[in-house]
């Protein structure tokens, strides 16, 4: 049986994770090559990278450390964060990432994902979505919900859909942060008017939030950052919590 | 050991180099026909459209030698597909291997089949070490259907097959690179073969 798959987030400033990382059986939590080993040891199913870094010499980084990341470990692993070009996704998969994501670039031009997935395939295209519910419609946000659009979520993501993405990762803005659990009603609606794949990220706080966001959300993967970060949830404890109640998982 | 990972500008083919090189095995990623014929193990990964795959090997003029290879070769997800006969992508003429049709996934459920699934009814020295129903990471949306030649078997919706092997040909379906410590298990009983 297909399992419901756990994917922590890393972000990436300058090569390096950032968040106050706190494992006592890592020496260098700052090194994401030795985090991603150890949540890939921890029964992660996934990875996903988000660079945040704002300078123009991010890109040579990047690939470095995608390079680094895909010599260490044996999970697949998603790239993401400013990317809006083929020759960038060329790069990062020719290093061994196994998909990008794109968001923003997405938004300002949607037949991006078009031309992305002609040219590496719908399996490796991931669509960041992020948005907010402003007077009862979800619209989509850039910039880490820092810009509104004028974007309807729901048909934002049947384009998306059409256009030839192989995932769609919809982060709802008013849960991330909030540890309240994830944004279930549109997750669900998401996941069953598409076809592909709606990865639920935001709003991760304890164990039933990911069995109410497989349940209630029918969300195929959860992602979240904090909750694995700061070692308040343990992937084995969480894997065992969820197949206790009936939902796939890879243990 | 000379490994050749065939190198036909179909996706990711460095992580598959990168799982051999923690297996401790150096490989090397070729299209030439020379260096393919001479290795004692060919790997032909692939990730993509079959049409446009296909189109690629025919450009490096391995369509035909491909069949030929007498040493153990591995082909995987795409690789694997297009060992077959035919691939509903794209009504595509594959390689011709396996007399086998591959078909679009055709249920209710999510396409493509992103995820870790179960392999089953293993029954090859592919699988040595392996357990019965072990995770294995797959993307894709076509599939194999079962056939004689089946030696694991994966359910989605249908069961399919998730690997295949004929004389010295193996197909997997899913990423052996990608699939933790199963995986590598699997790509050093294709090593040892």
């Amino acid at each position: 049986m297909l399992t419901k798959r756990i994917i922590p987030c890393l972000d990436i400033k300058n090569g390096r994770t950032v968040k106050g990382i706190n494992f006592e059986s890592l020496c260098d939590a700052g090194d994401p090559v030795e985090l991603a080993e150890f949540y890939s040891r921890s029964g992660a199913d996934e990875l996903v990278f988000l660079d945040i870094t704002a300078t123009e010499e991010r890109r040579g980084t990047l690939v470095e450390l995608v390079k680094n990341i895909a010599q260490k470990i044996n999970i697949p692993f998603t790239v993401g964060g400013g990317i809006s070009k083929i020759s960038d996704v060329e790069r990062l998969l020719r290093n061994g990432a196994d998909k990008i994501s794109v968001n923003s670039a997405a938004v300002k031009d949607p037949d991006l994902i078009n031309r992305l997935s002609a040219k590496f395939g719908s399996q490796c295209i991931v669509v960041a979505i992020d948005a907010k519910k402003t007077e009862g419609i979800w619209k989509i946000h850039l910039s880490g919900g820092k810009i509104p659009t004028g974007k309807e979520l729901f048909s934002w993501a049947k384009e998306v859909e059409e256009r030839g993405a192989g995932e769609i990762l919809f982060t709802s803005m008013d849960h991330d942060g909030t540890k309240n659990g994830f944004a279930n009603e549109a997750l669900a609606k998401m996941s069953e008017m598409l076809m592909i794949p709606v990865i639920a990220s935001g709003g991760a706080g304890n164990i039933s939030h990911f069995t109410d966001t497989f349940l209630k959300g029918k969300a195929d993967a959860a992602l979240a950052a904090s909750v694995f970060h700061y070692g308040e949830i343990d992937i084995n404890d969480l894997k065992k919590e969820l197949k206790q109640n009936n939902i796939p998982v890879r243990i | 050991m000379k490994i050749a990972v065939i190198d036909y500008g179909a996706g990711n083919v460095q992580s598959v180099k990168y799982a051999l090189n923690r297996l401790g095995y150096e490989s090397y990623l070729t299209d030439d026909a020379k260096k393919i014929n001479s290795a004692d193990k060919v790997i032909f990964p692939g990730v993509g459209e079959a049409a446009s795959a296909m189109k690629a090997l025919k450009a490096k003029k391995l369509e035909l030698m491909i069949p030929e290879l007498k040493q153990p070769v591995l082909g995987i997800c795409l690789g694997m597909q297009l060992m077959c006969n035919f691939s509903e992508e794209g009504n595509t003429q594959a390689l011709g291997i396996f007399d086998l049709t591959v078909k679009r996934i055709n249920t209710n459920l999510k396409v493509p089949q992103i995820g870790w699934n179960q392999v089953r009814d293993l029954r090859s020295s592919l699988f040595k070490d392996i357990s019965e129903n072990e995770f294995m990471y797959l993307v894709h949306s076509y599939y194999v259907p079962v056939n004689e030649d089946t030696i694991a078997k994966t359910s989605y919706g249908i069961t399919y097959a998730s690997a295949i092997q004929k004389d010295n040909f193996y197909g997997v379906q899913f990423h052996p690179e990608k699939s933790s410590k199963a995986g590598e298990i699997l790509l050093k009983n294709f090593l040892e073969l």
